[in-house]
């Protein structure tokens, strides 16, 4: 029995989504080989099926981390270890000054290590969310509550949602199309998320009360996977430019925030 | 003390006891100590410590009853196959926080060498090479066995939705 020419289209389709998506907790996990991973991003801006399936796995990863984190020892057992370690039988001055440097050094190298990858794995943590936040709205059938093109129709859309207000820069001009926006929560406060259009690639423009994430440094250049990003702070607001168009478009958007920003 | 919290997280996981995972990390505190002056400088610190932690759990009764029960069939290094899913999968429904407790259990099924994997990648945050070089296995297992645990994970957490119903 031979196959019709739809049902031949329909399994190729079939098998070409099961191979993009047999790469996806890979991509997810941040191990795919750069090229590898360009080509997965490429394909998931243009697949929603695909797009929608790596969002799932972005929300098990979180549930597992979530329901992972689960036992906080006792203070009376963190006390217990403590008095433990520090009581240790003293068998010469010599010894116990070794001792006592070797727990010093390792103390110190811990606690500059573990300060180190706390700081690294909180501000890790911070742009997959905003990465998260992304890539759901692009999959979304609704990706902006407020439809419109004209920062007079949105900026006051967002009056009476969150706790702030903010300014949006004149595209006329510019290469960039204002879509829309909605509001967004991250950390549980909510905070304002546009959306930009340049040259049929998406933009968003993440914008939360400053002291919401205490970046140690606003990086110039920054990269989450394959997007860009850029962020800076103005007037008590953190604002976050992501997307995956070229860093010189993130740059110039962000100049064109900040400037309006400016202007209040 | 550093990574304290997180130690005892993973070792009570490991050990699935209270009592066993605060000996766990009383004895990787206690050899890291003894032990600091086999620590190279510049490498991997965390690495280090959950390297201690893993090998003292495997050394007790617990532990070496839990890695006989290891399948030799699941250690090849075969071709990664990341599970596909589809749109019944268990993922949209655990957003509801009421279903935290189903994935619990369902972490808690886990065999040993998967769940230790799972909690590594994904509450540790582990690269796949600080995983190969915490457990000394090639990255290729590593990967081959995150996605066999994650199907498995997938799978427990199907089953016990099915029997709360």
């Amino acid at each position: 029995m031979t196959m019709s020419s739809d049902d031949n289209a329909m399994q190729q389709s079939g098998i070409a989504h099961d191979q993009w998506r047999a790469q996806l907790d890979t991509y997810l996990d941040g191990e795919l080989p750069a090229d590898q991973m360009r080509t997965l991003d490429a394909h998931l801006r243009t697949c929603p099926v695909c797009a929608a399936d790596a969002l799932r796995r972005v929300q098990f990863k979180r549930a597992i981390k979530t329901a992972g984190a689960r036992f906080t020892p006792s203070p009376e057992f963190r006390d217990r270890i403590q008095k433990k370690i520090a009581a240790k039988p003293r068998r010469s001055w010599g010894f116990t000054w070794v001792l006592a440097s070797a727990f010093g050094l390792m103390l110190v190298a811990g606690l500059l290590t573990a300060y180190q990858q706390r700081e690294r794995l909180r501000e890790q943590q911070f742009y997959s969310e905003i990465a998260d936040l992304h890539v759901s709205t692009l999959a979304s059938s609704n990706p902006v509550d407020v439809v419109s093109t004209d920062r007079h129709t949105v900026k006051p859309w967002f009056q009476g949602k969150i706790p702030f207000t903010f300014n949006l820069p004149e595209l006329q001009n510019t290469d960039f199309t204002l879509v829309g926006g909605r509001v967004t929560y991250l950390g549980q406060v909510p905070g304002a998320h546009l959306m930009y259009q340049i040259r049929k690639h998406e933009i968003s423009v993440f914008i939360f009360p400053e002291d919401l994430v205490a970046l140690r440094a606003a990086p110039q250049d920054g990269k989450e996977r394959s997007f860009n990003l850029q962020t800076f702070t103005q007037d008590g607001l953190r604002y976050i430019v992501f997307g995956d168009v070229a860093r010189d478009d993130i740059s110039k958007l962000s100049a064109l925030l900040q400037s309006a920003a400016k202007s209040s | 003390m550093p990574l304290f919290s997180q130690l005892y997280n993973f070792a009570h996981w490991l050990a699935q006891n209270r009592d066993e995972a605060e000996d766990l990390v009383q004895e990787t505190y206690v050899k890291a100590l003894r032990g600091f002056a086999t620590f190279q400088q510049g490498t991997n610190f965390r690495a280090w410590m959950y390297r201690i932690l893993r090998n003292t759990f495997l050394n007790t009764r617990t532990g070496l009853k839990a890695t006989m029960t290891v399948p030799l069939a699941d250690e090849e290094d075969g071709p990664v196959v990341n599970a596909t899913t589809d749109t019944q999968t268990p993922e949209a429904i655990l957003i509801d926080r009421d279903h935290q407790d189903v994935l619990r259990t369902a972490l808690e099924e886990l065999p040993l060498h998967h769940r230790e994997i799972v909690l590594l990648c994904e509450v540790e945050e582990m690269s796949y090479q600080e995983i190969a070089d915490l457990l000394s296995v090639p990255i290729g297992t590593v990967m081959s066995r995150l996605s066999r645990a994650r199907a498995a994970l997938r799978a427990g957490v199907q089953r016990n939705l099915q029997k709360v119903g």
